[in-house]
């Protein structure tokens, strides 16, 4: 059992509370770094993807998780920033400029696209998102002037006062951009929930009454959570577009959003962990299925819908058995060997709630 | 000048009146308990002065402040804090959290200064716990700081919601029930915490309560409701003397 | 003519939007769940009575296989709830939300496992011939679709009015707890409203495969049938028609006389534009919430 004293209130407020955490996370940044000398350059590129989705997880994370606003059409965003980026850049905008930019422009967008979209509830939210995203998907073809169209769009290299970044020819330099942007939007994140906006956010995810009366503007604190949602996300997507080498109108489907919403309640909802670990299964899942495709029925035989059928039922499986997610479950696993021998198994049994009525809200 | 002063308060719900034409008024540093029957308009009253419903007429000043021209997160500003009859808490916070947005009312970062936590927001953060940490230390919450809302029994999130509101250090405190659903000894707690909110913290108290025990215990002046209209007002025990209160509560005949 | 063409044409793919918005109105006004894989349930129960009809699988006579699987759906409606909706009693709407839309995924996988990702058409006696009414054609199925839609939302609106099931299913909605308190059996009501909305899809999937060939992604038409639900407004069935039938007619107009491309965004564009202006639909029932 490990028990810390608290000295002073900087304890609760700093980003690690004591050595032990400091040291943990100290120990997963030095391996982060090191990554490229341990590993070869495919599971590099792998690992830089589960970056990638992990940003754009935490970005989602932020609008979903923090302020409970559930939203199916961050592919959109995602869009807005790999375009905003690409045609940025063909502007000739260096990249250092263009890509804050570019995720700047897209939080900016989420805020005007914000303040209709959420005085919506529930539902009615998910619909209005869905139709972002199908939206995103005909307006990039219509746009073809700027956007490309069906035939896409391929991001120029990147150079950084001249030093040069490329995904294929130098994984390891675009791994560690990927990991610095990473570990800033971790950060900004990681503020936010330990100053009064983040703590804002949760008033409005768990009672919108009472942040009122606390004296929380509603609309305006959803709108603040949504443009900076956006903003992660559009980096994300900026990202992605690299990643990806090359992109369309198809490349940010309505799918994408699914499996963005879907990948941080496979993580859990409302945590940064969340974001990671959903990542992890999302960047994953496709390759352990074809080694195991492989395996049982040989290659080259081609089952349609099995990822996201597989995803889909995982997710089912989470939802019913542990709704907190991967997170939730690796919190239980943590408290049962830190408390032992004295963990109960009530300890994390949830309240039974009754629904009421959303017509009268 | 009072406090709080309302003046002819209408408020309908399409045909029924739940407030009607109702004038009462708030000295500084009294505590002003209002009781009636159930829809009587008592909570109508609070959701009023919280500006949660539009009046159909009437005026409602606060410390010279027209409430009408605020919206509802603007009243929290002027320094009206409240607590809700069924406990409105962020379920999904600590409690130490759930105090802290009481603090939102004195926040001064921005943004920006947020997201890269600057040495000013984490000088206002420590501020923000003190302030926290007085209130936590006034009601004894001190076992349940970490703990989450969503594991905590009835009777300490009662007193959560009162540690909420505390915190925003309001002029004003508002408090819808809050001994309902208390146990004997929880209720004895409240009244006393009532006291010295007010005396200790220099806090007005305006209160909607049912149990008669503690709103004769501490309040000084009652306001009796009755269809949302006023049928007595005066101390504790000249408004329990009233006939037409004693009617209202017990049915004619009854005296 | 051309216009009364496309009138007509755009009225029976609304018929089929509409039913299955039916089934999303259903399963919402009962259980305030919204049911995401309404789409793949018409699927599957158009593949489910194609696999008993059609003669390279079972070869069963139309008019026995239908009622087969609307009942088949029925069930498995019924055993969905029971194993896997029930055990989300009390959570929130959003994870109602995406699980049937994860749903959705797997149902479309096993439906490709099962009956390939080949295009399939009904062996349907309703897909025989067309109609000619003074210069508008009519198909058989466009007619068979307009009047069993029409007929559905009667009878199931009239289920709702006047039953006491169906009161019941709309007092479990409105507060769990009372309706618990009152005697409802709130989770055996809801069980059978899933059921209904089975039912309802099968019957959509059925009118749907006699109409055109499906295949495993054509559960993806429930988006705009769910927009079609938003455009009338989740609480009310004769609004899930309507919003059906609108989103039905304004498609084939738009790719008319919009130019290419504008004309797959105007039901979205509608659809946004109704949640912006009228936030709950045409015919809302939303109030403001109490404390």
């Amino acid at each position: 059992m490990r028990i810390h004293f608290k000295t002073s209130y900087a304890h609760d407020i700093r980003l690690f509370p004591d050595r032990w955490t400091l040291s943990i996370y100290g120990s997963l940044l030095v391996l982060a770094f090191a990554l490229p000398y341990l590993l070869d350059e495919f599971f590099l590129g792998e690992v830089t993807n589960v970056l990638i989705w992990a940003i754009a997880g935490l970005g989602l994370m932020l609008l979903t998780g923090q302020t409970g606003q559930a939203s199916l059409g961050h592919a959109a965003f995602l869009a807005i920033g790999c375009y905003a980026n690409t045609i940025l850049i063909e502007q000739g905008v260096p990249f250092i400029i263009a890509f804050p930019l570019a995720g700047i422009l897209t939080g900016l967008i989420g805020v005007i696209i914000a303040i209709p979209v959420l005085r919506l509830h529930g539902i009615y939210l998910a619909i209005a998102t869905i139709a972002l995203s199908v939206l995103a998907d005909d307006i990039i073809v219509l746009t073809e002037h700027w956007s490309g169209g069906v035939s896409g769009k391929f991001p120029e290299m990147i150079t950084i006062f001249g030093f040069e970044i490329e995904r294929w020819s130098m994984p390891s330099r675009f791994y560690y951009l990927v990991l610095v942007v990473t570990i800033i939007c971790t950060l900004f994140y990681r503020n936010l929930l330990r100053s009064p906006l983040g703590r804002a956010f949760a008033a409005v995810r768990d009672s919108e009454v009472s942040a009122t009366a606390m004296g929380v503007h509603i609309a305006r604190t959803k709108g603040k959570a949504f443009g900076l949602s956006c903003m992660i996300t559009g980096w994300a997507g900026a990202l992605m577009g690299y990643y990806a080498g090359t992109f369309n109108n198809e490349t940010f489907s309505l799918v994408i959003s699914i499996t963005l919403l879907m990948m941080i309640v496979i993580g859990g909802l409302g945590s940064i962990h969340g974001a990671f670990f959903g990542a992890v299964v999302v960047a994953f899942l496709p390759q352990a299925l074809s080694i195991l495709k492989d395996n049982v029925v040989g290659s080259g035989v081609a089952i349609p819908g099995l990822e996201t059928g597989v995803f889909g039922m995982i997710l089912i499986l989470f939802i019913l058995f542990e709704p907190m997610g991967i997170y939730g479950r690796w919190l239980k696993i943590r408290t049962w060997f830190e408390l032992f021998p004295f963990a109960r198994k009530d300890m994390f049994r949830r309240q039974k709630s009754y629904l009421k009525t959303e017509r009268l809200r | 000048m009072s406090l709080l002063e309302i003046k002819n308060a209408t408020l309908k719900f399409g045909g029924v009146v739940a407030v009607n034409d109702l004038s009462f008024s708030v000295e500084e540093g009294e505590v002003y308990a209002i009781v009636g029957p159930n829809g009587a308009g008592k909570s109508t009253a609070f959701n009023l002065i919280s500006r949660f419903y539009e009046p159909f007429a009437g005026t409602f000043t606060f410390d010279g402040n027209n409430l009408l021209d605020r919206e509802a997160d603007q009243v929290a500003d002027l320094g009206i804090a409240r607590t809700f009859q069924n406990i409105e808490l962020f379920e999904h916070a600590t409690v130490l959290q759930n105090l802290l947005v009481g603090r939102h009312r004195h926040r001064k970062t921005t943004l920006l200064e947020e997201m890269f936590f600057t040495p000013r927001v984490r000088r206002e953060e420590e501020r923000h716990r003190e302030a926290v940490e007085e209130v936590i230390d006034f009601l004894d919450l001190q076992p349940y700081r970490n703990k989450m809302i969503a594991g905590l029994p009835y009777g300490v999130r009662k007193v959560v919601e009162l540690g909420r509101a505390l915190a925003s250090k309001p002029r004003l405190l508002l408090l819808d029930e809050p001994a309902s659903g208390l146990s004997v000894e929880e209720t004895q707690d409240m009244r006393w915490w009532i006291d010295d909110i007010r005396k200790q913290m220099g806090i007005t108290v305006l209160m909607v309560e049912h149990d008669m025990g503690l709103v004769s215990g501490v309040s000084d002046r009652v306001l009796a409701l009755a269809d949302g209209a006023k049928l007595a007002e005066g101390t504790p025990a000249e408004v329990q003397a009233n006939p037409a209160v004693i009617e209202a509560y017990l049915g004619a005949g009854a005296v | 003519m051309e216009v009364l063409q496309l009138l007509v044409s755009g009225l029976a793919n609304g018929c089929v939007y509409g039913l299955i918005a039916l089934g999303f109105v259903l399963i919402y006004k009962a259980t305030e769940a919204v049911n995401f894989a309404q789409g793949d349930f018409m699927m599957i129960g158009a593949f489910v009575s194609l696999g008993l009809t059609n003669a390279e699988y079972m070869d069963l006579p139309f008019w026995i296989a239908a009622p087969l699987a609307i009942s088949i759906m029925a069930v498995f409606g019924y055993l969905l709830d029971l194993f896997v909706l029930r055990h989300l009693f009390g959570q929130s709407q959003t994870a109602v939300v995406i699980l049937t839309i994860a749903m959705g995924f797997v149902l479309r996988f096993v439906a490709g496992l099962i009956w390939g990702h080949e295009p399939q058409t009904l062996e349907s006696p309703l897909a025989l011939g067309d109609l000619q009414l003074g210069g508008v054609v009519l198909g058989m199925a466009d007619v068979a679709i307009i009047i069993v839609t029409f007929l559905m939302t009667f009878f199931l609106y009239q289920f709702f009015q006047r039953t006491k099931l169906g009161l019941a299913m709309q007092a479990a909605s409105q507060n769990q707890m009372a309706a618990y308190f009152m005697g409802i059996p709130v989770k055996r009501v809801q069980g059978l409203v899933w059921g209904l909305s089975g039912a309802t899809a099968a019957v959509a999937g059925i009118l749907f495969a006699s109409k055109g060939a499906i295949d495993p992604n054509a559960g993806l038409l429930g988006i705009k049938a769910f927009a079609a639900a938003v455009i009338g407004g989740f609480g009310s069935l004769p609004g899930a028609l309507a919003g059906g039938l609108i989103v039905g007619v304004i498609e084939p107009f738009a790719a008319r006389y919009l130019a290419a491309g504008y004309s797959q965004i105007a039901p979205y564009a509608l659809l946004l534009a109704v949640l912006v202006f009228r936030p709950h639909g045409l015919f809302s029932q939303v109030r403001v919430k109490k404390v």
